[in-house]
């Protein structure tokens, strides 16, 4: 295979110290300032919600008031989607994508080194907006108006950061896909392709598709407050639920945009461990195209209690339930892949064998919430608060740490303590499933999301659920302390890492040289 | 201490045992979804269990496979991997028997929505305003109209008190409904979205600034039905809830009779000249239900968001321009107008507390005629 | 500083994303300030659009240069062009999103207030009708007229139809590498494309000043304003790059097989050209 360069023979060609990092316009350089990035939003997120988990953990108001309570809901869901779980896995596509395909890098490397460093300052804005007169907002990440319209100073600083958001996404989506087109190496057809890329690839393609169409709704919610517009304003004939649609058309891809690329790691991961070649290929992949056309037409999903005409929803419910599908084929390939296989249980075995069962947990969930007539009970309250961390938070994140721990030793040359690894994955699951499963019975009980303060009847499920929360959040503290181990120093890792491990990543060392594959591969 | 530990565990788990078990006992325990009275709301439930028995059958099913997998395939047992990785066959068949599945839940999914959204044939309309942050409601049918507000003490949400059995769960004012009539809401909303919803009637509908939204329901058992605000509507958006008390048809008409009565005293209230005291006690009552909330009660306000009214410009100003602007409110921000909210007698009221409040002291007094003059 | 990997060209470490960045944050941070009624807000303005202007000069040269010095194999091309591809079609979205608001407000909201059916015009506008073109219920902004599709948007449709013509002919000059026809050709491109501008100019202030239409007219003057100035918007960018395009072409830059600069602006050029023609069909005709 290519040359062994040594890593660190390469570094001395380049700038040091902090301004390698802002002017690098490496894929790896790149990767690894998306990974800290993500996990500094992930830990200010995380710290948002304690204070949510705090505040609910008794009836009554004690620790914060309602309007900053509200606030920190908001931030602490646009931070954990837009700062969090998306630029992990633009870490994951910068690091692996090129690896994967046997490409020397991106194929617009500068293009590359600005979609990340735009995030920083759009999320310094965000984050400045708490220390504003009037708050941060607190319209929820919804940002519906006319509530949205009564957030203070905070309001075109939310705006402009969620455009410079959208601009990060949308330079990182275009590298993606040019470079999946564009830098495969030669005999790496499409069907060949891992995964990861193809679902990066279709990703890819909803960012492109839905990013604008949420810059076009803030921009509107801009011009109606500033500019005397009236989009969302019935008495000059518009519309405060046009927002709605507008939104979802892109908050509905955008929870695929979640999802579909940890469809993707766990693609990769179960086969290595089962030793056993994925089952079902190429209906993985038509099943990920698939999903990812459905996710188009069932936005109004959001949005079944607004009083829209029957016709619509039925066409939504119909249209929702069957994502369930494709989702459902993906499930039985994983679990057919496993089937018969020889298995092992390393952390990133098991976390992705956790994703698999929550995952499947918070899909079933949101198939009920897609029964329209019974949405008109779910809507709104913890119940779909409970489906949505299903998916995301042991979907996602559970995907993305499992990501972290299987390709970790490939980035670092070092392998990661396994015991520590194992003791994270089990505390994680244990206290996850403390905190977000009393929220269904919550919901059901009738309690609503968004509130700080409720009836005394939800009291005992709240406080296991922040119990649960704490644990949690002091859980990925261990989490941390890993991966920063594991960057510093620890057993040297093999070049293919794991027994079972087939792709062309395994092919470079351990690290891998700075520039993936200076020639091509041939691929068999 | 480890006694009420051990129960909340012991609740936690027959929670669980409860959901996956399916009983219709669960109810009782505050873990399901309510059955609830109306028809509606049962069908509502119907759904919500044969859904749930599905995703929990297909649940063992997956799970099962997955387990056992998991501990007869592993390779500490020494097992030689296997290495198909295509069945055309299979993969047609679990694509279409969940897409069967799914179609077998659609069927009913569908009746129960055309039914629900069938508003035709209502015996009794009742508009309903959703206003940051309480509930309006006119009854269309016959003129009676108010305003419904939380009726917790600040003292309980501040944990000063002891929080009562419906802590945050109980409002000044009910809306009252005869039973067994089909009873359809006309649902709007003043300033900002809300939610209207009662778990126990089944059915949550958007309250839109600028358009009416139409549910209906028809409560099957006289008694009082708790629900809240269920969309984000501000910060007291966790402190906005619904009462329904649903009532015999006797004593509903008993009540409907009684909302007239008082509909004319407080006519004849608005005639007559009030005294300092009576406006000020009034006054204050008025400010700390429908104003406090933004203001607060020592009329300093929240700085950056909502002005103070101690030593405020318009408190202090001229008259007219202090009750133009409660009447009309201040278009694009938060301040409503609440010109429908409230009545003359209430206008006048607050507005004379205000301008004489926390050493306000400007000696003015308004009276109901004012306020009617200033409509 | 290149360094060429199996052919491709892979740049070193560059500042201009930085400076962008910071361009960029200091600009809305700049226009925040400024609607929030701040002092600072004009100054930030104005350094920030300096700084991104001097990122752009610094990164175009950049690139510019490389491309002139023979550094982008055809890989690379088309790597370009896959990129402005997918960002084309980002902003195709992006005007979707107000081509569907204006599509909800008359199919959907106009109607539902002035319908009858739960009431929505009995109980809170007072009988209002739907009708389009329409400024609400609440006669925001005040009576106003419309633009007949007639006057100057046909003259205008018919102005940039033929700008797409001459951009054609500019590029098949480019093709058999005659370089005079192919700055004319540009040139006429460019003329066309800022009296398009004028002329729309024009058309604004004739709203403004005689029909009372502003973006203040309710929906039809939020949807109208909105679509068209996004539209302008578009047209200024197109017509500055193709300046660009046409005073590289005078210093002989691109060759008859490599210019995807020229070709990356000509596709621009046609996706705003296509975009006038939406609406010029939805906005002015129906
Ligand atoms: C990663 C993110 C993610 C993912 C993957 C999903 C997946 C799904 N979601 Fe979820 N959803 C969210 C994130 C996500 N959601 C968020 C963030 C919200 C709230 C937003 C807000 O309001 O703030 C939300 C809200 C939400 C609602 C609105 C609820 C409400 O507000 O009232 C609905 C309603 O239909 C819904 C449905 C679904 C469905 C049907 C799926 C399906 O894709 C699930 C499919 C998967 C399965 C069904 C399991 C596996 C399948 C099988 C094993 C096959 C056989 C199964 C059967 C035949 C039953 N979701
Ligand atoms: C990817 C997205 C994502 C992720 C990862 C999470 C993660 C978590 N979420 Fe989040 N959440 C959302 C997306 C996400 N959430 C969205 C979209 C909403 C809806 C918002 C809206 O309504 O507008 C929401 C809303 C939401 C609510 C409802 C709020 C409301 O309705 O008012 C709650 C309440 O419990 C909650 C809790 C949590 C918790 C406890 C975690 C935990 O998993 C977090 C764990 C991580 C940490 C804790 C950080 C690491 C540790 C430290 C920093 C050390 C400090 C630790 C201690 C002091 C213990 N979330
Ligand atoms: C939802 C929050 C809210 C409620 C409830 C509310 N107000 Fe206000 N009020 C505001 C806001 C916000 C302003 C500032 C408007 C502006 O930007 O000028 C305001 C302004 C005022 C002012 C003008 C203050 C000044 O000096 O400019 C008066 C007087 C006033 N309110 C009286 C009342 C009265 C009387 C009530 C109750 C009957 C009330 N408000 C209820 C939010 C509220
Ligand atoms: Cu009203 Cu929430
Ligand atoms: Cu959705």
């Amino acid at each position: 295979m290519s040359t062994a360069t040594t890593h660190d023979a390469h570094h001395e060609e380049h700038p040091s110290g902090l301004m390698r990092w802002v002017t690098t316009t490496n894929h790896k350089d790149i990767g690894t300032l998306y990974l800290l990035f993500s996990l500094l939003m992930f830990l200010v997120g995380g710290a948002m919600a304690m204070v949510i988990r705090a505040e609910l953990f008794e009836p009554g108001l004690q620790f914060v008031e309602p309007q900053f309570f509200n606030s920190m809901t908001t931030m602490h869901a646009l931070i954990m989607i837009f700062g969090a779980v998306m630029p992990a896995f633009v870490c994951l596509a910068n690091w692996l994508i090129p690896m994967m395909i046997g490409a020397p890098d991106m194929a617009l490397p500068r293009m590359n080194n600005w979609s990340f460093w735009i995030l920083p300052f759009a999320f310094a804005i965000l984050l400045s907006t708490l220390f504003m007169e009037g708050g941060a907002p607190a319209g929820g990440w919804t940002m519906y108006p006319p509530l949205v319209m009564q957030t203070g100073n905070a309001f075109p600083f939310l705006i402009f950061s969620v455009h410079l958001m959208g601009i990060s996404s949308i330079m990182g989506a275009i590298n993606v896909i040019v470079t999946i087109v564009n830098m495969r190496a030669p005999g790496m057809t499409m069907m060949k392709m891992p995964l990861f890329v193809w679902t990066w690839l279709i990703t890819a393609y909803l960012l492109i598709a839905t990013m604008p169409v949420l810059a076009g709704a803030v921009t509107m919610l801009l011009t109606d407050r500033f500019f005397d517009t009236s989009f969302f304003n019935a008495a000059g004939g518009g519309d405060p639920v046009m927002f709605q649609h507008i939104f979802w058309f892109f908050g509905h891809p955008e929870v695929y945009i979640l999802i579909l690329q940890a469809f993707g790691i766990v693609s990769q991961i179960i086969p290595t461990f089962a030793r056993k070649p994925l089952f079902g290929y190429s209906s993985m992949v038509y099943a990920t195209a698939s999903i990812a056309f459905l996710s188009f037409i069932v936005w109004a999903h959001h949005m079944f209690t607004v009083g829209m005409p029957l016709t619509g929803e039925l066409f939504f419910m119909y249209a929702t339930m069957l994502i369930a599908v494709p989702t459902g084929v993906k499930v039985f390939n994983w679990v057919s892949t496993m089937w018969r296989g020889a298995m092992t249980f390393e952390t990133p075995m098991l976390f992705a064998i956790g994703f698999v069962i929550m995952f499947t947990i918070g899909g079933f969930s949101g198939l009920m919430l897609a029964m329209a007539p019974v949405d008109f009970q779910y809507h709104d309250t913890y119940f779909v608060v409970a489906h949505f961390h299903y998916v995301l938070v042991t979907g996602a994140v559970f995907a993305i740490m499992g990501a972290t721990y299987y390709w970790l030793p490939k980035w670092t040359g070092h392998m990661y303590n396994e015991k520590l690894g194992k003791l994270h994955f089990w505390l994680s699951t244990i206290s996850v499933n403390v905190l977000f499963f009393p929220q269904h019975f919550l919901g059901l009980a009738g309690m609503p999301r968004r509130i700080p303060d409720y009836s005394v009847q939800f009291a005992g499920f709240n406080e296991i659920s922040s119990i649960g929360g704490f644990a949690f959040g002091l859980t990925q503290l261990l989490f941390v302390y890993i991966v920063f181990k594991t960057i510093k120093g620890g057993e040297k890792a093999t070049d293919q890492v794991w027994e079972g491990a087939h792709g062309l990543e395994w092919t470079l060392p351990s690290p891998p040289p700075y520039h993936s594959f200076s020639t091509a591969p041939e691929v068999k | 201490m480890l006694v009420t530990k051990t129960k909340r565990a012991l609740t936690a788990a027959a929670g669980i045992a409860a959901l996956f078990g399916a009983t219709s006992a669960a109810a009782e325990y505050g873990l399901n979804l309510t059955t609830g009275v109306t028809p509606i709301s049962r069908e509502a439930y119907d759904l919500h269990m044969l859904i749930l028995e599905v995703c929990i059958g297909i649940g063992v099913v997956v799970f099962g496979a997955m387990f056992i997998s998991i501990i007869k395939h592993r390779k500490s047992r020494g097992v030689q991997p296997s290495q198909f990785h295509e069945s055309t066959t299979v993969e047609i068949l679990w694509t279409i028997i969940p897409f069967l599945i799914l179609v077998g839940m659609a069927i009913p999914a569908t009746k129960a929505l055309v039914a629900m959204e069938d508003t035709s044939n209502a015996d009794l309309s009742i508009k309903v305003t959703g206003y940051q942050w309480r509930w309006g409601y006119d009854y269309v049918d016959n003129g009676i109209s108010f305003i419904s507000s939380l009726a917790t003490p600040k003292d309980q949400i501040y944990n000063k008190a002891k929080k009562d059995e419906h802590y945050l769960l109980e409002v000044d004012k009910p809306l009252v409904v005869p039973v067994n009539k089909k009873v359809r809401l006309l649902i709007t909303a003043n300033d900002v979205i809300h939610a209207w919803w009662v778990p126990a009637l089944g059915m949550k509908k958007d309250a839109i600034p600028g358009y009416i939204n139409e549910m209906w329901f028809k409560v099957e058992k006289a008694g009082t039905y708790r629900g809240q605000c269920a969309e984000l509507c501000g910060k007291d958006h966790g402190f906005m809830p619904i009462v329904v008390v649903a009532k015999d048809e006797a004593d509903y008409e008993k009540w409907v009779a009684e909302q007239k009565g008082e509909a004319k005293a407080d006519e004849q209230a608005a005639q007559r000249t009030w005294s300092r005291d009576e406006l000020m006690a009034r006054g204050e009552k008025v400010y700390n239900s429908s104003c406090a909330a933004c203001h607060q009660a020592n009329g300093e306000g929240v700085p950056g968001a909502f002005p103070a009214l101690k030593g405020g410009a318009v408190t202090t100003g001229p008259v007219a321009g202090h009750i133009s602007l409660v009447l009309n409110g201040k278009p694009g921000t938060a301040m409503a107008a609440f010109a429908n909210q409230l009545s003359d007698v209430e206008l006048a009221a607050v507005v004379t507390y205000e301008r004489n409040a926390w050493g306000n002291d400007t000696g003015d007094m308004v009276q109901p005629s004012d306020v009617k003059a200033a409509r | 500083m290149s360094e060429a990997h199996g052919g491709y060209y892979v740049p070193h470490g560059t500042y201009w994303p930085i400076v962008g960045s910071i361009g960029l944050t200091t600009l809305l941070v700049g226009v925040a300030n400024f609607l929030n009624g701040w002092n600072a807000g004009e100054a930030l303005m104005v350094a920030g659009f300096a700084i991104v202007l001097f990122m752009m000069f610094g990164w175009f040269g950049t690139v510019i240069r490389e491309s002139e010095s023979g550094m982008y194999d055809d890989q690379v091309d088309r790597s370009f062009r896959w990129g402005m591809g997918w960002f084309i079609f980002s902003e195709v979205m992006f005007f979707a999103a107000f081509f569907g608001a204006l599509f909800y407000a008359r199919i959907y909201s106009v109607p539902w207030l002035g319908g009858a059916d739960p009431g929505t015009n009995e109980f809170l506008w007072n009988g209002f009708e739907a009708v389009w073109p329409t400024n609400g219920p609440g006669d925001v902004g005040g009576k106003f007229e419309t633009i007949g599709a007639w006057g100057i948007p046909a003259i205008n449709t018919l102005l940039l139809l033929s700008s797409c013509v001459t951009v054609t002919f500019a590029h098949w000059a480019l093709k058999k590498n005659q370089r005079t026809p192919l700055v004319l050709w540009l040139l006429a491109t460019v003329v066309l494309g800022f009296t398009f501008l004028g002329l729309q100019i024009m058309e604004y202030m004739h709203a403004y000043h005689e029909l009372n239409l502003t973006l203040g007219s309710g929906i039809y003057g939020s949807t109208f304003f909105m679509l068209t100035g996004f539209h302008g918007f578009h047209v200024t960018v197109g017509a500055i790059m193709l300046t660009v395009i046409m005073l590289r072409s005078m210093k002989g830059h691109f060759t008859p097989d490599h210019h995807f600069a020229f070709e990356g602006v000509a596709w621009y050029w046609h996706f705003v050209d296509v975009v006038w023609l939406g609406l010029f069909i939805f906005v002015y005709i129906l």
